[in-house]
């Protein structure tokens, strides 16, 4: 059976690009990194943009990142349909570079926040959720400073109407509301794919949450999701 | 040759947590009279032409695809030739 190859792109200050490499290796899959400066990528099924600093958070989180030549083969990947998965450091590159709407701020009490969080799946409409539970509740880590989603109110009901949200940030329970919100995103939004249902940004970490020497396993289920979607179109 | 002054700043719908906390310093100081923080960033970006419609042209391209965010910052600029 052919292998399910991931590219890990590594910018200068990634942190999280040996963690988003080794969770795709130990399920069985192919990983290569790939480098900020190289013009193209390496044969990928998916892009994962890791968490970290990339250029030192210079200007804002992300905004040197998107002009990387390698973005612009992202861009391209995306563009034909191939998926591409940000966390974090990721998911705010992914929002500079036009790849998703909307932005993410200084979380809403200017704290950095590294904890275990819940989350609620709010759509298994993905390639990336499709075998998780709808409201199935998760517990995957954040660890960010700059996580506090912003769209403006035309944008949050695109994203409603379009069921681009899949994940919201939840206390154990589910209940999504205020005191469930670690970092003041808009809607308790943690997790949104464009419109097409290929690019996914998300703050939480599910490459810290999947494997069994680690105290949370949820989100296996994510890169189960995604190897899923890509063996039935092999 | 330019200088160009360029203030990015939040734009007044996004919440600025920053600004509200130096309020609150503010009013902790005995500033009461201060009703409202924003707190942006300020560039100073040397231009070598001597063309003004050009640098303009360059400057309002390098505020709207670099300096800000369109989705939560807006921005102006003060061009002085040095």
């Amino acid at each position: 059976m052919k292998k399910i190859r991931f590219n890990v792109i590594t910018f200068p200050g990634s942190n999280c690009d040996h963690d988003s490499y080794w969770i795709p290796t130990v399920r069985g899959n192919e990983a290569e990194f790939v480098w900020h400066k190289d013009n193209s990528l390496k044969s990928p099924d998916v892009v994962f943009i890791p968490g970290g600093f990339s250029y030192g958070d210079y200007l804002r989180c992300g905004a040197i990142a998107k002009f990387s030549p390698i973005m612009q083969e992202v861009k391209r990947f995306a563009d034909k349909g191939g998926l591409v998965i940000g966390v974090c450091n990721g998911f705010q590159i992914l929002t500079e570079s036009g790849l998703l709407p909307g932005a993410l701020m200084m979380n809403k009490h200017l704290d950095f926040i590294c904890k275990h969080q819940y989350l609620s799946v709010e759509s298994i409409n993905s390639p990336f959720t499709n075998l998780y539970q709808h409201k199935q509740i998760l517990d995957i880590p954040i660890a960010h400073k700059e996580g506090n989603y912003y769209i403006d109110n035309d944008g949050l009901k695109s994203l409603q109407d379009n069921d681009q949200i899949l994940f919201r940030y939840c206390d154990e329970k589910g209940n999504i509301n205020a005191d469930s919100n670690p970092n003041g995103a808009i809607d308790n939004i943690a997790g949104i794919v464009n419109i097409n249902r290929n690019v996914l940004g998300m703050m939480p970490h599910p490459e810290r949450a999947s494997e069994n020497v680690v105290n949370s396993q949820d989100g296996q289920t994510l890169f189960a999701s995604i190897e899923k979607w890509i063996r039935e179109r092999l | 040759m330019f200088k160009a002054k360029v203030f990015v700043s939040l734009k007044q719908s996004v919440l600025d947590p920053q600004g509200q906390v130096i309020t609150n310093a503010l009013h902790s100081q005995g500033y009461t009279s201060v009703v409202e923080t924003r707190v942006s960033k300020y560039f100073e970006i040397m231009i070598d032409t001597n063309d003004k419609q050009k640098a303009e042209a360059d400057l309002k391209s390098i505020c709207d695809k670099v300096l800000a965010n369109p989705n939560t910052e807006s921005w102006k600029y003060e061009l002085e030739g040095v």
